[in-house]
């Protein structure tokens, strides 16, 4: 117990502000802020991988990490669609999950947005559109947002999010 | 006759010549059985299936099955005919072979005379008389597929037991997948797995594509082992080629591929303590992982490895100032690592957790040709970056790791022990780095030939069978091990509880993608 207790505070805080992309100025405060007059709550994300490599994924998890913290600026992800206001979607739509995409989309109340991180839910990327694939994720859904890369870096994934939160009500 | 001999079972045809030992063994159908019941007396296991449609140059299909013993690769060959193409399933011997033998139904029409002909791959995308791997298969356009909801799971009866449907969408970040639980009260009598849901063409898309270049899709094809399948990829049709990359290269590429490994076991060790009540462990993991994903970016230019591993060697060198960065930050890592390792030792509510759950015992892996790092962590010692051994590694004395426990502990210990073995290995491969240059030349055109890559990536033995013809790509089947692994999850999930399955699950940390395909 000791140990873990001075391993905590030997790391310290390393939180960088979201503001380090340089699209945020004014850090943390401001945009919980801003978050709370435009939602009145937290920003609530559901990610679906629609068919992805699982390398989007890796860098999803990392904006959760404690140098993006995420969650610390007020905005996390949820379990269920029924309480997301943002999905993001990762993956070229494989044809197999098609119809769980919509039904994960149907299911969140309005209003609502989607994010399509990363080239194949932008374009379909290396797996482009086929037997099995759907392509891009604007071909299944409304598409409100997208983040290029591959997989695309957790600051551009941050500032897809913060800019649905600069947009707010639909 | 000598132990890894396998003529009097078919033709040896050939010793292919290569990084990896390779024998090829024809056999008539009615041999097959007895040549893997042969392999298998001998430890060996079952690392591959798959089918190619061979029609277009006069033959009828090719069936190929990839087994390892303690030589290295034995890959069998079955001729099938043009019309109703069928031979003897081998899941009897090898019980993943189940799906692979369903899989190469749903995607060429060839049929293992097995007991258990339900479609794996195929939901209902394409019906169920069309096969997207032929050759003559019509490309589009297509119609939105209606939701797969009529697969028969295996019905568990009696009184008190239900059943749980968990997925394809997961409450997590994590890649879709079906389970289907039969439960009492929360007790698992029987979980089923229905994978499939990521299947998007990717055999099919190679088949479109030049050999030199496909390694960008053989990269994705698991994105979180992108060195290992890439560089599986580039070793079968360096064989091809007849060529072998420059000594730098090779040891830049093991670098990758260790790096890869480190950085999979953090994100995965943080997951597993998170995923049993111990948050601090996900920060303090996912910060080293991070901490090492930047250091790729200031050395490699890419946080992920995806296009670092090309044909012929590396798509970058790395300087000499960017090797004494990564050289400087490893004994800092070596150290925090030794300090998380013993608090999770010391963390009772941890080990609570850990021991005892989904526990493959020694010889339930054995049989169910459990590999990889949760086969090492059930008494199979098999890794083969020794076993067969391939450049650089065959010079590096790589330590394996091992664990008779089988439960989530032993897959945490030897993600521990792996940790530091990559750190120990990364240490010498940037100490004595050698000074060839780090990509040799190509071809200017790629012979007609077929040729395999055998690379142990994080999870276990990564292999890509490459055929090639007229300069592209005739037939590629990247084979993820999590083929042989998922099916033993089943099993570890018995009689254990329903909320231990994200703990026992993550310590397998299967690939749906590299699977699905």
């Amino acid at each position: 117990m000791l140990r873990t207790l001075k391993q905590i505070i030997r790391t310290g805080l390393i939180s960088e502000s979201p503001a380090s992309g340089g699209e945020d100025p004014g850090g943390t405060s401001k945009l919980q802020a801003r978050l709370h007059r435009r939602f009145g709550r937290a920003l609530a994300i559901r990610h679906v991988d629609a068919g992805s490599c699982n390398g989007c994924e890796l860098e999803i998890h990392a904006v959760n990490n404690p140098y993006y913290n995420l969650e610390g600026s007020g905005i996390r992800f949820v379990a269920s669609p029924r309480h997301a206001d943002v999905l993001l979607v990762t993956g070229p739509v494989s044809r197999h999950m098609e119809t769980a995409l919509k039904l994960v989309y149907d299911a969140m109340p309005d209003p609502k947005w989607v994010v399509a991180v990363g080239n194949c839910a932008c374009t379909g990327g290396v797996f482009g559109v086929g037997y099995a694939s759907c392509g891009s994720v604007a071909s299944v859904l409304p598409v409100d947002r997208v983040v290029s890369g591959c997989p695309p870096p957790p600051e551009a994934i941050l500032r897809a999010v913060l800019s649905v939160v600069r947009t707010g009500r639909k | 006759m000598s132990v890894m001999d396998y003529t009097t079972h078919g033709e040896v045809v050939e010793m292919q010549t290569g990084a990896i030992p390779v024998r090829l063994v024809r056999v008539p159908p009615e041999r097959l059985q007895v040549l893997c019941g042969a392999v298998d007396a001998q430890g060996g296991v079952l690392q591959a299936l798959w089918a190619s449609d061979q029609r277009m140059t006069g033959g009828g299909f090719l069936l190929r099955i990839a087994l390892q013993d303690d030589v290295g690769l034995v890959i069998v060959e079955l001729a099938l005919p043009a019309e109703s193409p069928s031979y003897p399933s081998i899941a009897g011997l090898f019980p993943a072979a189940g799906r692979m033998e369903r899989a190469a139904y749903d995607l060429l029409g060839v049929r293992a005379e097995a007991s258990d002909q339900r479609p794996w791959i195929r939901h209902q995308a394409w019906s169920e008389d069309r096969f997207p791997l032929r050759h003559d298969f019509d490309l589009g356009p297509f119609g939105g597929p209606p939701a797969d909801e009529s697969y028969p799971f295996v019905r568990v009866t009696g009184d008190g037991v239900h059943e749980l449907a968990v997925g394809p969408v997961h409450a997590g970040t994590i890649e879709p997948g079906h389970f289907r639980f039969s439960v009492v009260g929360e007790k698992v009598l029987r979980l089923e797995e229905r994978l499939g849901y990521t299947h998007k063409g990717i055999e099919k898309r190679f088949a479109m594509l030049p050999a030199f270049g496909a390694e960008r899709l053989a990269a994705r094809v698991s994105g979180d082992s992108a060195v290992a399948f890439s560089w599986a990829y580039c070793m079968a049709l360096e064989m091809i080629c007849g060529i072998s990359p420059p000594l730098r290269a090779l040891w830049l590429r093991a670098l990758y591929l260790e790096r890869e490994r480190i950085a999979n076991h953090l994100g995965d060790l943080g997951a597993l303590g998170q995923d049993a009540g111990f948050g601090i462990a996900l920060a303090q993991f996912s910060r080293l992982k991070e901490n090492l994903i930047r250091a790729n970016q200031s050395a490699f230019g890419a946080r992920y490895l995806m296009d670092a591993v090309i044909p012929g060697g590396v798509a970058t060198d790395l300087d000499e100032s960017r090797r004494w960065m990564l050289l400087a930050m490893i004994p800092g890592l070596e150290s925090e690592l030794s300090l998380l390792s013993e608090i999770y030792d010391d963390h009772a509510g941890l080990q609570d957790r850990f021991s005892g759950t989904g526990c493959v015992n020694p010889r339930l892996a054995r049989q169910l040709g459990l590999v990889g790092l949760a086969g090492r962590a059930s008494g199979q010692g098999r890794d083969a970056r020794r076993d067969p051994g391939y450049a650089p590694y065959d010079t590096l004395d790589v330590h394996p790791a091992g664990s008779l426990e089988g439960d989530v502990r032993a897959r945490v210990s030897v993600r521990f022990q792996e940790l530091f073995e990559s750190l120990r290995l990364s240490r010498i491969l940037l100490e004595r780095l050698p000074s060839t240059p780090h990509r040799g030349p190509l071809p200017d055109k790629v012979p007609d030939g077929f040729g395999l890559g055998l690379v142990e990536g994080w999870r276990g033995p990564v292999l890509v069978s490459l055929e090639t013809a007229g300069g592209t790509i005739h037939r590629c089947h990247p084979h993820d091990p999590s083929w042989q692994n998922w099916p033993v999850i089943e099993h570890a999930m018995i009689g254990n509880i329903v909320p231990d399955f994200p703990l026992i699950n993550k310590s397998f940390n299967l690939s749906y993608s590299g699977q699905d395909l």
